[in-house]
């Protein structure tokens, strides 16, 4: 008989576009056929392109255009800000995906959408065709909205790191380039942005750093909202445990920075760093805000709760950081994930001529590291309302760690296995 | 050999039919709600090895939703399943056990 190692080997030595014999006969209605662009490999875009492919039995063919040779992911990269991980570890191929199901993926930018013509330019040149259309493109950073980083010199100095890769190595370089008594100062813009709890953590894990490495050094948190945004009683307890190295200022938003003298410049106050990490307030990526999509506050993109829709552009779907969010749906990598399956249902279903699952149901847990071995989490469940067409968080479900724990920062490596492997294997 | 599992039995809930109307509203139903557990459990519920987490591919429907149920009333000490299976109906997590009983 035929393993299924064989099977998909011959899948893709045939392109991928191999019909499996003897399941015309399945009483599931029209099998879905059709070819799916995927616009960006994170954990939106690459959970999509595998599931596509899983569930229509390798039926639907999958592309995925992804602008970076490798994925490297934003949760646990704050570890690798802190020293205990390295780029190494949070980096991994998009080989899996093509061996073991048969996705095409193309190293490569999109440069223009014709959602008309369901067709797509490449930075190569190259067109595709799509019957459906997926944008998981994450996050832009609104530079323009920071006076002082518009040149590339000052943003190659102030960095964001809010991307993983090259930025979350050099973030590293500069700590550990940092005199001890030195000042790190990390900004936070208002909400929404990617990872509510994402800077607090990374607060977290310099200053455990700084503590052990550089005792006289200093950790300021100038934070645009008027309180922590995520687990707030969880890291203010993490928070008054780095008492002496960690100060946390809420209402500080950033209006313009100076790059030359590294110095964050507030309404009131002007705060010089030796090191100033900024992360800049944020939309969604490009192609999903430059292509006509419908957009809420000119910034995050409108979409149908059932399928992930543009509610404007038909055939267009985007998921992940780049949509408006839900009541109190974080931008985050495991929400990113959940987006993927309830489209890649959808899409298959629509493709085979019915309906989307009318009840789509998404789920988010995210942890944090307090220090390299302690994490707290926060979780949630997110049921459809159909009255109101949007996912609403269920009430009495989900909720947060009772205080931070080692077990948990187990788990939390356990979940990031998982999950890579969820969306990469 | 595990696609052709997951496809007979996809194959055979489509066949026969199944009593929930939530089923009948898309077949697919348990196979969407299960996925909200793959991105910690591992796709199909078969979790990475070794990587810490339990695998709930081939788990008995009956013993999941025992351990489901547990998470619920507290029974059953947790660090975070006890907030997650509140998010969840009755139905829901018998689609979602029924589902993993059945990938083995």
């Amino acid at each position: 008989m035929l393993t299924r190692r064989d099977f998909l080997k011959t899948a893709t030595l045939a392109g991928g576009a191999v019909a499996l014999p003897g399941l015309s006969g399945c009483a599931l209605g029209a099998r879905p056929r059709g070819h799916v662009v995927v616009v960006g490999g994170g954990f939106g875009g690459a959970t999509v392109a595998k599931y596509l492919r899983m569930w229509s039995q390798l039926g639907v063919d999958v592309t995925l255009v992804e602008r970076n040779p490798q994925f490297i992911s934003c949760p646990i990269s704050n570890l690798v800000i802190g020293g205990d991980k390295t780029i190494a570890d949070i980096t991994m191929g998009y080989e899996g995906l093509t061996r073991n199901w048969g996705v095409r993926v193309l190293q490569d930018t999109v440069t223009s959408i014709d959602a008309g013509a369901r067709k797509l330019t490449l930075a190569s040149g190259a067109v595709l065709s799509y019957d459906r259309l997926v944008l998981s493109p994450g996050i832009e950073f609104l530079f323009d909205e920071v006076p002082g980083l518009e040149s590339e010199a000052a943003r190659t100095s102030i960095l964001h790191a809010w991307k993983a890769g090259p930025q979350t190595v050099a973030l590293r370089k500069q700590l550990e380039d940092m005199r001890d008594g030195g000042v790190y100062a990390l900004t936070i813009p208002r909400a929404p942005y990617r990872c509510p709890p994402g800077p607090y953590e990374r607060a977290c894990l310099v200053a455990n750093y700084l503590q052990k490495a550089k005792p006289k050094s200093k950790v300021l948190v100038l934070d645009a909202n008027e309180e922590i945004t995520s687990k707030k009683a969880l890291f203010t307890q993490a928070f008054e445990r780095y008492k002496g190295i960690l100060e946390y200022r809420p209402g500080s938003e950033l209006r313009e920075v100076d790059a030359a003298s590294r110095t964050a410049i507030l309404e009131f106050d002007k705060v010089r760093a030796d090191v100033l990490n900024v992360v800049p307030p944020q939309r969604a990526g490009d192609i999903a805000a430059k292509s006509g999509l419908k957009l809420i506050n000119k910034r995050w993109v409108d979409i149908d709760w059932l399928s992930f829709e543009s509610v404007n552009t038909p055939g267009v779907h985007v998921i992940g950081d780049a949509i408006f969010p839900a009541p109190t749906m974080p931008k985050s990598g495991h929400m990113a994930n959940q987006h993927a399956k309830v489209t890649a249902a959808a899409i298959l279903n629509l493709l085979a001529g019915e309906a989307p699952n009318p009840n789509p149901v998404v789920m988010n847990t995210c942890y944090s590291f307090v220090d390299v071995k302690n994490v707290i989490h926060v979780a949630s469940v997110h049921q459809y309302d159909a009255a109101k067409k949007t996912v609403l968080p269920v009430s009495g479900a989900g909720g947060v760690s009772a205080a931070a724990n080692e077990m948990e920062g187990r788990y939390a490596l356990s979940w990031a296995r998982n999950i890579w492997a969820d969306m990469l294997v | 050999m595990q696609l052709f599992r997951w496809t007979a039995a996809l194959c055979l809930l489509g066949t026969l039919g199944l009593a929930q109307a939530e089923q009948k509203a898309d077949p697919n139903l348990a196979r969407d709600l299960a996925a909200t557990c793959t991105g910690c459990h591992g796709s199909d519920g078969r979790a990475v090895p070794g990587a810490g987490f339990e695998a709930l591919a081939g788990v008995d429907k009956a013993q999941l939703m025992q351990k489901l149920r547990d998470f619920r009333s507290g029974a059953r000490p947790a660090t975070i399943m006890h907030q997650i299976s509140r998010g969840y109906t009755e139905a829901q997590l018998e689609l979602i056990a029924a589902y993993f009983a059945a990938r083995k």
